[in-house]
């Protein structure tokens, strides 16, 4: 699995929102595809998409289908990149508070 | 609120390296002070949920910044950062590294290279960081020692993190 296809596959919300609910556990499609307003077809380009780079996998059953978060799949490689991008957008977060605390206090003065 | 504030993480593997943009809603000479003053980085440099804890600090050229990442339940990952150019507030170099509790950095342990700059970007500013590792050889090593130590179970946590990157601070 290309890192770049990872990327690429986080860097659109749609995505990263329905990888988020996988977090939490299985879902169907449906499910996942309930808080969108977007046509399904196009909803399953992003499930399509998210399979395709191992992040997800899915099972149909009957006319259900249901998708997992695939966590194993992050090879070490990846997932160590994966984990780079996770600190540095943790501690910019941090130095966003940070920041706004400390503009706060000039404007007390 | 913070939301289209700028990030973007690009690694290339092929280069090994990786480069972080990102905005901050403020002026360049503090965000300047938020990297290079010791009391200002301990409020904010660890990822969450981790702390930082500055052990020395001297901002100068041939200076380091000696620092500890401390978990909830209190473990501490100890850092150094050897700073070898600087140019107050455009930006600075430094050699990373992983060092024990004295400061004596591992030698077995591949550093890299961090060439930090910071530029006005309107109303906020723009910092550029690069990682900079000499081989992919030096990145396997150290993906491998994250693997082995305590510091790759503490960003398993990070996971769900990952998950939610970008919802508040990267353009859709």
């Amino acid at each position: 699995m290309a890192l770049d296809s990872i990327f690429q596959a986080l860097a659109d919300p749609t995505r990263r929102a329905v990888l988020q609910r996988l977090g939490r556990g299985p879902a169907t499609v449906g499910e996942l595809a309930e808080p969108f307003q977007m046509a399904l077809p196009s909803f399953m380009k992003h499930v399509g998409i998210l399979e395709r780079t191992g992040l997800i996998r899915s099972r149909k059953s009957g006319r259900i289908r249901t998708c997992t978060l695939e966590h194993k799949n992050l090879a070490a490689a990846e997932r160590w990149f994966a984990d780079q991008r996770a600190i540095w957008a943790s501690r910019y977060q941090n130095l966003d508070s940070l920041l706004e605390t400390l503009t706060g206090e000039e404007h007390d003065r | 609120m913070t939301a289209d504030l700028r990030f973007d993480f690009i690694a290339d593997k092929e280069k090994h390296s990786i480069t972080v943009k990102r905005e901050f809603a403020a002026g360049r000479q503090l965000v300047w002070d938020c990297h290079t003053k010791r009391e200002l980085l301990d409020r904010w440099f660890a990822p969450k949920p981790l702390t930082t804890k500055t052990k020395h600090m001297e901002f100068k050229e041939g200076g380091y910044w000696h620092y500890a990442m401390i978990t909830p339940e209190g473990e501490s990952f100890w850092n150094r950062l050897d700073y070898q150019a600087i140019r107050p507030i455009d930006g600075y170099i430094a050699l990373d590294g992983f060092c024990d509790e004295s400061g004596v950095v591992n030698p077995d342990m591949p550093r890299s290279r961090w060439s930090v700059a910071f530029s006005d970007a309107q109303e906020r500013t723009l910092v550029t960081t690069v990682v900079q590792y000499n081989s992919a050889e030096d990145v396997q090593k150290v993906i491998d020692m994250g693997l082995k130590d305590g510091m790759a179970s503490t960003l398993e946590r990070l996971d769900e993190l990952l998950l939610t990157i970008g919802a508040t601070a990267e353009p859709v």
